[in-house]
């Protein structure tokens, strides 16, 4: 077992790795951080913005090479070097890293749960309304994009606002009101109200891919040999249902769920960049606009990190959920 | 049709030589195909949708590139169906046009793909060994770089007129997981009475994956290059969106959906026409994709 996973945990590091350099490489090949100083008023003399470019290790002069081992050597030692402003990328990612939690675990966490009890109850009443009315909705959803969904909310939230609440109640952009002073509750509230929008957003999506993966596999689960041995056994169909069939049908489920934790990091981006938060998401588009080789390169590796850690969560959640895969495994891999 | 029905069809058609053609797998799937509710309105939707897309824009005076500088802004009339935009040009000629560049990104990118899944799939699970594991290292590698940034990234090289560069560029992110499964098939495909008989013939092994495997995973590629359609056109959106996929004067849904949203909220026929159109595109290629794989394999249906 423990051969094994050292196995897995060499590969993933090696896989990072290369995916970082490839990123870094890519990055620094097509962005051009010269171009920030070109259209400054004065014009910086061209010494100066080479002597600055050097220093940010961002200078196109540079062999390609020589900044990547620079690079390199910085990121082994935990420094993701500076972004074309000269602030250290790290500290800057890690403070977005937070902002990017905060919106996303509302999200995460309702939309997972209610696309869970969705989908489980659809598949009991198999071909009820409740079925085919969600099943038309999750249909719908999923055929809508981030982007419009977002766009959206924000005209569904301003017209709740003129309309039925009578002054703004949902607010939209930004994580709190800057300058705010109520006092801890009031605070709360405020950001709640920021937060509103954001999370219907984000849960509305993950409920549409989690009904219908939980309604898959819990229609697998329903007919099983189990479930009719647990009433034959004098538990009622709901007992039955609910810790036979849903603890059952959860295994493939949460799979999926911690990649799509692990993808949320930055896949936040449009929800983040459209309601003005500033997270991760939104640092990674400004920073292929500002040609920001170091903090894209960073952000690469961050997302590779995390769709590694996602994976080995899903197996390990498996494995802890479902014996026989432990067993398999420990067998197939010696 | 059950399986015995379809073969008592088989019976019954199968013998006389002057009766009608012998059910051939393409018509018995095709068949159930139009059988089934979605798979009628999803194609028939998207019939129309194309239809609209390629001769739409003859029905309008308004070229997408024209600006009609006495009308800015204005809502849907007579001389405009689709009402103007900001700068004056005919939402209905922009979004036409955005939607038949839309559709035609998510096609392409979806075939090129699904054949990059099927090629990559098939040898790394007909040769396995070093081949195996290169393919497989390189599948992960881009299953773990985050797609979005480096399209993103690339983005100034998508500059006017060179959106097929983009296509492929799409393409490159989409084919890893279909490939998988393509791998784990022809694993299995190659233990078979057939692969193995034409190995011991002597077909060389290029031969046998092109006649012999990737045919019987058809209805799997089908399917995936079906819903691979709605996967890249929601992509290609979504970059475009951001300034990153198509470029200025191209327009794609895109490009259609970022500007109107700007306006959305005073003018709303600038955003709900392109995003309008844009869901209904997806559905309806959903829909087909989903029709498709019932009809390929109907047992699946219970399951799901």
């Amino acid at each position: 077992m423990a051969g094994f996973l050292a196995r897995r945990l060499l590969g993933s590091v090696l896989l990072v790795a290369v995916a970082a350099s490839l990123a870094y490489l890519l990055a620094a090949g097509a962005l051009d951080p010269r171009a920030n100083y070109a259209d400054r008023t004065p014009k910086p003399p061209p010494a100066v913005v080479d002597a600055r470019l050097t220093e940010l290790n961002l200078n196109d002069r540079t062999p390609l090479l020589r900044r990547y081992l620079t690079w390199a050597g910085g990121v082994l030692h935990g420094d993701f070097g500076r972004s074309v402003t000269g602030t250290p990328v790290g500290e800057d990612l890690a403070r977005r890293a937070g902002v990017t939690f905060r919106l996303v675990l509302l999200g995460l966490v309702c939309g997972s749960v209610l696309g869970v009890l969705c989908g489980a109850y659809a598949a009991v009443r198999q071909y009820g309304w409740f079925d085919r009315l969600s099943t038309a909705a999750a249909f719908v959803l999923l055929a809508v994009p981030v982007v419009v969904l977002a766009n959206g909310a924000i005209l569904a939230g301003t017209w709740a606002n003129d309309q039925v609440f009578g002054h703004r109640v949902l607010l939209v952009g930004g994580e709190y009101t800057a300058g705010l002073d109520a006092g801890f509750w009031g605070s709360l509230l405020d950001r709640l109200r920021h937060l509103a929008l954001p999370t219907i957003t984000l849960s509305l999506g993950l409920i549409a891919v989690f009904s219908r993966y939980q309604r898959t596999m819990m229609l697998d689960v329903l007919g099983a040999d189990f479930i009719r041995t647990a009433m034959a056994k004098g538990l009622s169909r709901r007992r039955a249902l609910i810790r036979h069939g849903l603890r059952t049908a959860l295994i493939p489920v949460v799979t999926y769920f911690a990649f799509t934790t692990g993808a949320l990091l930055t896949g936040a981006t449009f929800t983040e960049k459209i309601f003005g938060w500033h997270g991760l998401g939104e640092r990674l588009i400004s920073s292929i606009f500002t040609n920001d080789v170091n903090t894209v390169a960073a952000i690469a590796c961050l997302a590779a990190v995390a769709v590694l850690c996602a994976s080995f969560a899903a197996d390990a959640l498996h494995a802890l959920l479902d014996p026989r895969v432990l067993d398999a495994r420990v067998r197939g891999a010696g | 049709m059950t399986l015995s029905e379809e073969e008592l069809a088989e019976e019954r058609t199968g013998p006389g030589p002057a009766r009608a053609a012998p059910p051939s797998r393409l018509r018995v799937v095709t068949g159930r195909f139009f059988a089934s509710r979605q798979g009628r309105l999803g194609f028939a939707v998207l019939a129309v949708l194309v239809a609209l897309a390629c001769a739409g824009p003859l029905f309008s005076p308004w070229a997408y590139t024209d600006k009609d500088f006495l009308a800015f802004l204005r809502p849907p009339s007579a001389a405009h169906w689709f009402g103007t935009s900001q700068t004056g040009a005919d939402v209905y000629a922009m979004t036409l046009r955005g939607m038949r560049r839309s559709l035609l990104v998510g096609l392409l990118a979806a075939l090129v793909s699904t054949a990059l899944a099927a090629l990559v799939g098939a040898f790394a699970g007909y040769f396995l060994g070093w081949t195996d594991r290169v393919l497989s290292r390189l599948t992960d590698l881009l299953l773990v770089l985050p797609a979005f940034l480096i399209l993103a990234i690339m983005s100034p090289l998508f500059g006017a007129g060179q959106w097929p560069l983009f296509v492929l560029m799409l393409a490159l992110f989409l084919w890893m997981v279909t490939s998988k499964i393509t791998r784990g098939m022809t694993i299995s495909l190659k233990q078979r009475e057939f692969v193995q008989a034409a190995r011991y013939m002597g077909v060389p092994p290029m031969k046998i994956i092109f006649s012999h495997v990737l045919p019987n995973l058809s209805s799997l590629l089908i399917v995936d290059a079906t819903l691979n359609v709605s996967a890249a056109i929601l992509t290609e959106t979504s970059l475009s969106y951001f300034g990153f996929g198509i470029q200025p004067p191209d327009v794609s849904l895109g490009t259609l959906i970022a500007d109107g949203s700007r306006t959305a909220v005073y003018a709303p026929w600038t955003f709900w026409f392109a995003a309008g159109l844009l869901v209904i595109t997806v559905l309806a290629v959903n829909l087909v994709g989903d029709a498709l794989r019932d009809a390929f394999d109907p047992t699946a249906r219970r399951s799901r």
